[in-house]
């Protein structure tokens, strides 16, 4: 189904607020008594603290404080996976986004004002920017503990690779290199908090991940997790990474209102937020391939080499998707994959929208096409021999026989409706005689859902029906902007039966419901949705004991907001029903709790069931290109992905529409390049994120699978619409050019070639 | 000195008079619905309206504003609260997501439709590209202009 903007009206709980400009984020909140903190950055990238000397900070204007590592009354060292990275710096210096300090001052003017006054003392060491040559024995550890500067290592062993190559008619061997980008979300990091009457700790921080934010500023400060309460307001933007830079800075500004004993706000510019935020991983992906002459791919081979900077963040996860998914969304027989996430002194790097698997569909969705050129074979033809199908069985072991494996028919519907058939011999291919360039091209993906083997998935709801019959509703999912919470309110009145202004989602907090992990994996809906089903499901069942403790009537039966007895008159309508629960002492309140069905992995193997239900989706673009100039501009954007049901299609739209937006400034401009370590971009004027001039009309299809796997039958579609713009945008471009790029970003490639060309 | 906001009159000494416009909004008016993105003047999020014109208050001072009428997003919503048709739009086109850039989109928006009111999406595509987004893609953004135009429209031949 193509959504038609014209035909849907949106709701969105949160809309109002957002369109009249009282919504209030968390720069937007101010104190009495607040002070304003700001963090000192790491002059250098590698460097062993002497000392830091705060007396002359301290002398200037409006200063109140300035802390180091040593003020930190509970654990200077945190970490989601590793505890590597020191909320502020002690002993040494890893990189460049590192914190040696905080200032805390009457105004954020003095506050920076006073930042060249706080002095460190440092040992230069030697810096290791290269992931290649961080992992050679020789090479100085940056985190001695961890024994190695290879952070984290993954591999998938299937089939005989031997076997592979001897049953192979052709082998083709790329290497592929991919961008460090930056999420650039429109709100800078902030983080407002102060210690509460009952000693409580509160926080209200533009985070993506609140459980996550109390761990990091409950373990800073000493505390119980319980005497920190995170709240959630709008967040502008997170895109996977408002993780840990933003809870550090919550740390942070927690550290400085609990030893102050009052509140600190700590709101980050642009410029800080990008020299410290993490990254996504850049890669360098080194393919053979071999294949049949029919087609039949035999074996990949692979190495992966992600720099993960100096931190693990999140960096054995990134990569481990990356490992599951290595050869795309084919079947292959033989399979050798090596991975790598590696320590160096570069800014970190960490969660991203589409989480390791970008990097790999840049590179095998060229793959594909450029062994189908060597073998004489249509593209779509090689994808169609080798894609995987309803029952195949993945890389890792695992078969696809628990939902619809509808990755044919997300190619088949994209490439009808951008009429890829007829278009293709109008591609140029770097016509010589042509003034401008045409191409055209696409690329397709499944993707596993929410975190599969890499942590536990469960999450909950609680359903709380007033006297009234309206409904206060919760989940443990975070609202990044995508309108989570509005896609719970409707689940929620599909499953009672209720109109959605009866429900009102209460605002959130950590100390309101069980911690339900993060809102990452694009699982928000999934797991959100599955445990708000859950929920109502029980809350169903309290109705029903309402009405039968008052009729004196058994086995009642709830549906589409009425309740029936056994043998299917009608004996109460929905508020009828919530009025006799509370006259007979039932409270129709409900805690549900989705666990994630089992999920499994061989680390030594790589083998396993990794991830509980799988989307997919192809994605085309078709652009030109100047000839003289290099300059790319893109045509036309298709999408198609099948992301089970469309809870709120205009909600969903706005995910396909933003996804390939994302992607195509990832696959065309977006790099963080960095010198000594330290990123080069600091602002929008020179990281390159897409206006709306850039753009083409965009079409987005929902194909509509229903999964049984999940309770609301609707799965992620976040990431997904990301992960693919970039390879498909390399296919057009080999399309208009005549020429292969195989590293990103794709403009800086086409540029240099034409300026090639005409020397 | 005045500047004029949202038709409310304030008075300026000539000490404010180098003040970020965009920091006075939000701090000494409380109006925290002009955000700050870059503060640099390239990402659009403080956009208001100065005489009508869509302008970055990030990259002025209060002396610019002096004896100027501003509106912010707050100035948007009728007295009676009714939206005003273009914020109307922006909710049911489905053009917000984080909602960072929304206000500054409404104005420049705003800007566009007082000059020209029957715009092409071409010409609405260029008033916003100025404003960064990096949730949505634009294209409900432009949608919401069009049906914007369109509902302004109607309610003119009502009236």
């Amino acid at each position: 189904m193509i959504y038609n903007s014209n035909k849907a009206k949106a709701f969105r709980n949160d809309a109002i607020a957002k369109v009249t400009g009282t919504a209030k984020y968390t720069d937007d909140y101010t104190m009495p008594q607040m002070l304003h903190a700001v963090p000192v950055f790491a002059p250098v990238a590698s460097a062993k603290i002497v000392s830091i000397n705060t007396q002359e900070a301290l002398l200037q204007p409006g200063i109140v404080a300035v802390f180091t590592a040593n003020d930190i009354p509970g654990n200077v060292y945190f970490g989601q996976i590793i505890k590597d990275y020191p909320t502020l710096a002690s002993d040494r210096i890893r990189s460049t986004g590192d914190v040696l300090a905080l200032i805390v001052a009457n105004t954020r003017e003095h506050a920076i004002a006073a930042i060249p006054c706080v002095k460190p003392e440092l040992q230069e060491l030697p810096a290791i920017y290269d992931p290649e040559a961080a992992m050679l024995p020789e090479t100085l550890l940056l985190h001695p503990d961890h024994g190695s500067n290879v952070c984290n290592y993954h591999c998938v062993r299937t089939g005989d690779i031997e076997q592979g190559e001897q049953d192979s008619d052709i082998v083709i061997e790329e290497s592929f290199v991919t961008s460090r980008a930056e999420h650039a979300y429109l709100e800078p990091e902030s983080a407002l908090c102060y210690l509460r009457p009952d000693g409580v700790l509160e926080v209200i921080g533009s985070m993506q991940h609140p459980f996550s934010t109390r761990r990091f500023v409950a373990s800073t400060l000493g505390l119980k997790l319980c005497d920190v309460e995170v709240k959630t307001v709008p967040m502008g933007g997170g895109f996977g990474g408002k993780d840990d830079t933003a809870a550090l800075v919550c740390a942070r500004a927690a550290l400085c209102a609990y030893l102050l004993k009052k509140p600190v706000k700590l709101t980050y510019s642009r410029e800080w937020s990008m020299q410290e935020s993490y990254k996504r991983h850049p890669y360098t992906l080194q393919y053979r391939m071999g294949l049949k002459s029919s087609g039949k791919i035999q074996f990949v081979k692979v190495r992966m080499v992600a720099d993960g900077g100096a931190y693990c963040s999140v960096t054995p996860w990134v990569t481990w998707r990356s490992t599951v998914q290595c050869c795309g969304c084919y079947e292959v027989p033989n399979v050798h994959c090596d991975v790598y996430g590696v320590y160096t002194n570069n800014v970190f790097s960490g969660a991203f929208r589409g989480f390791g698997s970008p990097q790999v569909n840049f590179s095998i969705e060229q793959l594909i096409e450029i062994a189908a050129n060597k073998l004489g074979i249509s593209e779509t033809e090689l994808r169609r021999i080798n894609m995987v199908k309803q029952d195949s069985v993945t890389i890792t072991g695992q078969k696809l026989d628990t939902h619809t494996v509808s990755l044919q028919q997300a190619m088949d519907t994209v490439l009808r409706e951008v009429d890829y058939k007829a278009k293709l011999p109008q591609c140029s291919y770097g016509d010589k005689q042509a003034d401008e360039w045409y191409g055209i091209g696409y690329a397709i993906s499944y993707r596993g859902m929410s975190l599969g083997a890499e942590g536990t998935d469960f999450n909950s709801a609680i359903i709380n029906i007033q006297p009234d019959g309206s409904v206060l509703l919760e989940t443990g999912i975070h609202e990044n902007g995508q309108g989570s919470e509005t896609a719970m309110i409707l689940i929620l009145a599909e499953e009672l039966g209720i109109p959605q202004e009866l429900i009102r989602y209460r605002f959130p907090s950590t100390s309101n419901i069980p911690d339900g992990g993060t809102t990452v994996a694009s699982r928000g809906t999934l797991l959100g949705g599955g445990a708000t089903v859950k929920a109502a499901e029980i809350v169903k069942q309290r109705l029903c004991e309402g009405v039968e403790a008052s009729m004196g009537i058994k086995n009642c039966q709830f549906k589409d907001g009425k309740v029936y007895d056994v043998v299917g008159h009608e004996v109460a309508d929905y508020y009828t029903a919530v009025k006799l629960c509370y006259s007979n002492q039932i409270y129709p309140y409900a805690f549900g709790v989705f666990q994630a069905p089992r999920v499994s992995w061989d680390e030594h193997t790589g083998h396993g069931d990794a991830y509980f239900t799988w989307v997919y989706g192809c994605q085309a673009v078709e652009l030109k290109v100047n000839p003289q100039t290099g300059q790319i501009t893109i045509l036309n954007m298709i999408a198609a992905h099948d992301m089970g049901k469309a809870i709120n299609p205009a909600m969903l739209a706005g995910q396909f529409y933003g996804g390939l937006t994302m992607g195509a400034g990832y696959g065309l401009y977006e790099d963080t390049p960095l010198q000594d370590g330290k990123p080069t971009i600091s602002n929008y004027h020179n990281y390159r994120v897409l206006r709306s001039t850039d753009l083409p009309e965009m079409t987005a299809i929902f194909i509509q699978n229903p999964d049984p796997n999940s309770p609301s039958k609707a799965k992620g579609i976040g990431e997904p619409t990301l992960e693919l713009m970039a390879p498909a945008i390399a296919n057009a471009l080999y399309r208009a050019t005549g020429m292969r790029f195989n590293s990103l970003p794709l403009a800086k490639g086409v540029q240099e070639y034409v300026k090639g060309l005409k020397k | 000195m005045i500047v004029t906001v949202n038709g409310t009159e304030y008075p300026i000494e000539p000490a404010q008079g180098e003040k970020i416009l965009a920091l006075w909004l939000r701090e000494d008016l409380m109006l925290t619905g002009t955000k700050i993105g870059c503060d640099i003047g390239v990402c659009g999020s403080c956009t208001v309206l100065l005489d009508n014109k869509a302008v970055r208050s990030c990259k002025l001072k209060l002396k610019d504003a002096v004896g100027k009428n501003v509106v912010t997003i707050e100035g948007m919503v009728n007295k009676d609260g009714k939206l005003h048709p273009i914020q109307q739009a922006f909710v049911d086109c489905g053009a917000i997501q984080c909602g960072f850039c929304t206000p500054g989109m409404v104005l420049s928006a705003y800007a566009l439709l007082l000059e020209t009111p029957n715009p092409t999406r071409e010409q609405a595509r260029q008033a916003i590209k100025g404003n960064l987004c990096r949730c949505t893609g634009y294209q409900q953004i432009i949608d919401a202009i069009m049906c914007a135009a369109e509902m302004i429209n109607i309610e003119k031949e009502d009236n």
